[in-house]
């Protein structure tokens, strides 16, 4: 290890709270990055505006939305949209260039803009693109960013509370970011609730013009390839979502988790075990690594509930738990509760589900 | 060619546990591994090599005792192992850890050569941020290529590469320019059994350690909790629900434990069941 004296005696950064540096100050306002993909707004989007409107209404200031795009990619629309969803500005930065994400470009305007504008809190989408830029926008501005937040908050002395899983998901921790600005975070699809849109709601458009070519940006988009009908997607957005773990014992026996979840017309997914041990691919995987899911109803077969796979279902209206062990920690967030094997449990529902349900459809079908 | 492949020991968390009374980790015993999203970018790292030429240097910043790693990286055939260590570097963030990483891999660079491309995992299984690799890339001025499934070609000699990266809604075939970070996706490869040779060669091999000072780092400033803007106020346990959930009894049949949890789900949500009719008729 190194020779050097031993540094200063660490009271941590906790205790190392001063003042805000003077040129911070002039940093208001929180911005919420607007993500659009190929002329959709990504609905994560509109989430974080409903969680932005929150902070800016308890910080008493106003809530913008960033959108960056092509000309014609639905910018100018998903800049007008920010309003019905909350927000009191949307700075709008329209650039051919911009088109197709890319991390040079997009870092370079996202960077501009910040220290243009001075948000003092910078909310994204913690999907593929957003974390992506994320990154890089902050280490450029060296400033914190927070990943994955599973609640935002401000408290007393006006900062940003960012709480987050840590330790692989087995603990939660609070995180701030004192003397830097902005503070920056990002939060998974579905992890905060949809704002209602309201509709004639009005704000400020701000045009931002960038001097961005072609030429500069050394990654090309050779082409894009839509996905067929993402697994993803549905099981992010499904509303009953049945799921299993370890406790199923095999890999086999999630074709029981499979089984019901088709009669329940739902999606299936799993805990992070099962991904690790080669059971299910990482798209099915629920937790705070995987998909975060809000269904009217979640069903948990042999899965104990680490924190990190309840931070992800724990938006769900209800939740069944199938567990053997009447002290798992599902059952802390479960409000039903069957203590027995899942094994055999989920054929015996499947079939008592699909008896239930069944001649109902066909009666509707019929009339 | 020059590859370097940015790896972290990290604990094997399906065995972490939580202190049922001070709800702290207890590290004791835990059983450590690379991180397994690492793997992939080490793997595709050595296939680059096996194709194009060169060397695959693993660097790794942690304590001591993340030499194993670099042990293990190098049985399944890396060429060489850097530990960067050094008390400074404890409580590092991510801003913070890509820092001294970027400054050792222009270490890396000045004693071996400049590499054409770093690899990271995607991300950490223990932190799981993914920002260190975006991080290194950032302050090398590499350009940043995250969560890519595949390396479709490389002309080393033109300094470009195509690759596919996962994009929301779908895949992005890109072109890009060396020198380039890399965050391989899961799955996008297996990791290699090392061969009889490796795993000799590995038991022997030196693993260069360097401290701040032996990387290069002048800026102690930007090491450690001092040069992390963000700062770890609570660690805490969820509060459990003060409702606990209703148990469904078990009957000696398992059709009659149905009908009777099924019974009381509709009781406790009645609009359920029109859902569920619903979505069947939707299939």
């Amino acid at each position: 290890m190194s020779d050097k004296p031993a540094p200063p005696a660490a009271g941590g950064r906790a205790s190392m709270k001063k003042e805000l540096p003077e040129h911070f100050k002039a940093y208001k306002n929180v911005w919420v990055l607007v993500e659009i993909e190929h002329g959709q707004v990504h609905p994560v989007s509109w989430e974080l505006m409903g969680e932005g409107r929150k902070l800016a209404d308890k910080l008493g200031v106003e809530l913008a939305g960033v959108v960056i795009g092509g000309v014609a990619a639905g910018a100018r629309e998903a800049a007008s949209e920010c309003f019905a969803y909350g927000a009191d500005i949307a700075y709008l930065v329209e650039n051919s260039v911009l088109a197709d994400y890319r991390n040079e470009s997009f870092t370079r305007v996202l960077t501009e803009l910040v220290n243009a504008y001075k948000p003092e809190i910078l909310l994204l989408g913690a999907t593929n693109l957003g974390r992506d830029l994320a990154g890089s926008v902050a280490t450029t501005l060296a400033t914190g960013l927070t990943a994955d937040c599973t609640e935002l908050a401000v408290d007393a002395d006006k900062s940003l509370a960012a709480t987050r899983p840590t330790f692989g998901g087995s603990l939660l921790c609070t995180i701030y970011t004192l003397n830097f600005r902005p503070q920056m975070a990002t939060v998974r699809p579905r992890v905060m609730a949809m704002p209602a849109r309201q509709e004639g709601r009005a704000g400020r458009v701000i045009e931002h013009a960038v001097d961005i070519s072609e030429e500069s940006i050394a990654t090309k988009v050779l082409s894009f390839l839509p996905d067929k009908r993402s697994a993803k997607l549905n099981l992010a957005y499904a509303d009953i979502v049945v799921a299993g773990g370890l406790g199923l014992g095999g890999a086999e026996n999630l074709q029981l988790v499979r089984n019901l979840a088709s009669v329940l017309g739902g999606e299936w997914g799993c805990s992070r075990p099962c991904v690790q041990k080669g059971w299910a691919p990482a798209e099915r995987q629920i937790g705070q690594t995987g998909k975060t899911i809000r269904p009217k109803l979640y069903i948990a077969a042999g899965i104990s509930g680490a924190i990190q796979h309840r931070v992800g279902v724990e938006g769900a209206d209800l939740i069944v738990a199938i567990n053997t062990d009447r002290n798992a920690p599902i059952l802390d967030i479960a409000h039903l509760a069957i203590a027995t094997d899942a094994i055999r449990m989920l054929p015996a529902l499947t079939e008592a589900f699909r008896a239930r349900i069944s001649p109902h459809s066909r009666d509707r079908l019929a009339g | 060619m020059h590859i370097v492949v940015c790896i972290k020991q990290v604990p094997d968390s399906a065995q972490i546990r939580v202190h049922p009374v001070t709800n702290t980790i207890m590290r004791q015993g835990v059983p450590t591994i690379i991180n397994p999203y690492d793997l992939f970018a080490l793997e595709e790292a050595m296939r680059l090599r096996d194709a194009h030429g060169g060397m695959v240097t693993v660097l790794t910043m942690g304590p001591p005792m993340a030499e194993d790693s670099l042990r293990k990286a190098l049985t399944y055939g890396a060429d060489r192992a850097v530990l960067l260590t050094d008390r400074f570097f404890a409580g590092s963030d991510t801003l913070a850890t890509s820092f001294a990483l970027a400054q050792a891999i222009r270490k890396i660079g000045e004693t071996w050569g400049a590499p054409e491309i770093v690899f990271a995992g995607k991300q950490t299984i223990d932190g799981d941020t993914a920002q260190v690799g975006p991080g290194i890339a950032r302050r090398l001025g590499l350009t940043q290529l995250t969560y890519i499934s595949k390396i479709t070609s490389l002309d080393a000699k033109a300094g470009s590469i195509d690759l596919e990266r996962r994009a929301e809604g779908g895949a992005q075939n890109l072109r890009a320019t060396l020198p380039c970070l890399i965050t391989m996706l899961e799955g996008s490869n297996e990791i290699r059994r090392g061969t009889f040779a490796d795993a000799l060669r590995a038991a022997r091999a030196p693993i260069v350690t360097w401290n701040a000072a032996a990387a290069g780092i002048e800026d102690m400033l930007k090491c450690g909790l001092r040069g992390s803007p963000t700062v770890v106020k609570r660690v805490f346990a969820p509060a459990p629900r003060a409702d606990k959930a209703k148990q469904i009894e078990i009957k000696p049949r398992a059709a009659d434990t149905a009908g009777a949890f099924i019974e009381a789900l509709f009781e406790v949500r009645p609009s359920l069941e029109s859902d569920m009719v619903e979505l069947a008729v939707g299939q």
